[in-house]
Parts: structure tokens; C-alpha cells; sequence
């Protein structure tokens, strides 16, 4: 057995005993869930567009819906798992959102109904709310300045 | 029946892979980077204002329907496009009220199912369903197709 002499060596000794990195199978798991959850929130349009609601109203009853089905899961303690299994494929649709709001409300249920469960509700959701109305106030203002949408690909 | 066979499959098929490939870039800024779940969600949500402000989210919208709006970059665009709505409604009072009035609908609903979860489940590290505690989940499910019912479905 040879000795590790360089840096390198060291390097690439690390790199074959080390188990390789989950990230392909991270992605592959967060595509299919991420990608399922977008589909039942088609299935929801696609049945309000059926009886004939109109395009935003459809839209607020996906959100209000997926929202409720996933504060429902996160009560039942199912949630948690499907996080850990799917990673952001449930973080990043508005899922994800629910979750956090539901999710830390429910740990600091103790600590009282004003501060324990109003206070910490918005402890992880609170800054998308922020960043998400910032934004949106901007991008209101610079059109009112420029009266147009800037960039418009036809 | 009807509804089924109204449904466009070519359709659900963009809105599954549009709707994967979002969540892949998060799953890849989660392993690749040091970033807290937290922020990543800020940047969606920042990513998607700008982008619709700019008016690009809208055709992705065109393209996948819900792939593009159900991850949170469509909660951004949301945001964006009724403030721009708004301010062509009613001016510069407008950039203040447009937004919010966009997703007043998810932010309420996040409130009140919460509100409900709170008063029926036991906290989170309590297993609710071990506990033999169905007489909630059985009322939650209940009370869920209720509002269903409400929503006229």
C-alpha cells in the first residue's frame, strides 16, 4: 500500500471513501413531489375553470385549498415527513408557506394564545410576507413612473 | 364524466415539469449553499416580483398554468401584477393597496386554517394520530369539505 504523499492524493482518497453526495436523488425526489402538488393545484383550476369561475378567483381558491390541505397535514405530524423525504419539492409551492406558518405556531402554543401563537406565527413565513408586499410596492411604483412594463417579450 | 375529459393532459404534463424544475433550483440552492430555508423562500418570492413587474413571469404563466403559480415565484408575480393592476386602477394609492389585495387570499386562509389547526391539534411533537386523537382529524376533514361546499363546489 502506497503511502499519501501530496495534497492531492489526500484529496482524492477523501473523494472515493467519502459516500457520494444525495443531491441527485434530493432533486430527483423534490422534482416528482414538487411537481405532484403543482398537478392536484391544476386538477383544483382546471375544476373551477370547468364551473366556470374566472381566471383570479380560480387561482385564490388553488392557493386557499393546497393551504388548507397542508395546515391539515401539518396537524396530522405528516407534513414533517414529507419535508424530509422531498426537501424543497414541498418548501417551495405555496405548500411550503402554510407550513411554516402553521408549523411554529403550533410549537409555541404554550407559551400563551397573544404572544406564544399570535406573535410566533409569522416567525418563518413573516419575512417572505415582508420581502413579497416590498416588492410588489416597488415594481407599483416604477410603474407609475414609467407607465409601461418595461421589458414585454412577444 | 365531463370534467375529466375536458382536462388538457399536455397541459398537466408542462405544469408537472415547469412546477419540478422550480423545485430542483431550490433543492439545489439548499445542498449547494449555506442558506436558510427562510431566505431561499425570500428570494423566490423576490425572483418572482421581478419578474412578473417585468412582465417574462406571465408568458411562463401562459405556458405551465399552475406549474408556474402554485411555487411560491407565483405568489411573487401575484404580488407584482396586482400592484401594477391596481395602480392602472386607482394611481398612486394603488402600488399600497394592489399587492396585498393579491394574496390577501392565501395570507388569510394560511390565518385561519392555522387558527383551527391550533385549537384541534396537539403541538407538533405530540404524535396526534398515536394518540388515538381522531375525533380531530375525523371534525378537520369534516369541516374541510364543508368549506369546500361553501367555495360552491
Amino acid at each position: 500500500m502506497k503511502p499519501i504523499q501530496t495534497k492531492k492524493d489526500y484529496q482524492n482518497y477523501v473523494e472515493q471513501k467519502s459516500p457520494n453526495s444525495p443531491i441527485i436523488k434530493n432533486c430527483f425526489n423534490a422534482f416528482w413531489v414538487g411537481g405532484l402538488i403543482c398537478s392536484i393545484g391544476q386538477i383544483i383550476f382546471n375544476y373551477c375553470k370547468y364551473r366556470g369561475m374566472d381566471i383570479q378567483i380560480s387561482n385564490t381558491i388553488v392557493s386557499i385549498i393546497l393551504i388548507g390541505l397542508s395546515a391539515f397535514l401539518t396537524g396530522l405530524n405528516l407534513f414533517n415527513r414529507i419535508g424530509k423525504f422531498a426537501g424543497a419539492g414541498s418548501l417551495v409551492p405555496i405548500t411550503g408557506f402554510a407550513n411554516s406558518v402553521v408549523s411554529p405556531a403550533m410549537e409555541y402554543k404554550s407559551e400563551g394564545y397573544v404572544m406564544g401563537v399570535g406573535g410566533k406565527m409569522f416567525t418563518v413565513a413573516g419575512p417572505v410576507l415582508v420581502f413579497g408586499i416590498s416588492a410588489s410596492i416597488v415594481v407599483g411604483i416604477l410603474y407609475l413612473i414609467f407607465n409601461t412594463q418595461s421589458i414585454t417579450l412577444v | 364524466m365531463d370534467f375529466l375529459t375536458s382536462i388538457d393532459w399536455m397541459q398537466m404534463l408542462r405544469c408537472f415539469i415547469v412546477g419540478g424544475l422550480i423545485c430542483i433550483i431550490g433543492q439545489i440552492l439548499i445542498d449547494k449553499t449555506k442558506l436558510t430555508p427562510a431566505r431561499i423562500l425570500v428570494i423566490f418570492v423576490t425572483t418572482g416580483a421581478i419578474l412578473g413587474g417585468l412582465g417574462i413571469y406571465q408568458h411562463l404563466v401562459d405556458f405551465a398554468g399552475c406549474g408556474a403559480t402554485v411555487p411560491l415565484t407565483g405568489f411573487g408575480n401575484a404580488l407584482a401584477k396586482g400592484a401594477i393592476d391596481e395602480v392602472a386602477k386607482s394611481g398612486f394609492i394603488g402600488a399600497f393597496i394592489g399587492g396585498t389585495k393579491a394574496a390577501a387570499g392565501g395570507i388569510s386562509a394560511a390565518i385561519f386554517f392555522r387558527i383551527y389547526c391550533i385549537s384541534y391539534f396537539k403541538t407538533k411533537n405530540e404524535k396526534t394520530i398515536k394518540n388515538g386523537d381522531f375525533l380531530s382529524v375525523f371534525s378537520f376533514f369534516f369541516y374541510f369539505m364543508h368549506f369546500l361546499q361553501f367555495l360552491q363546489f
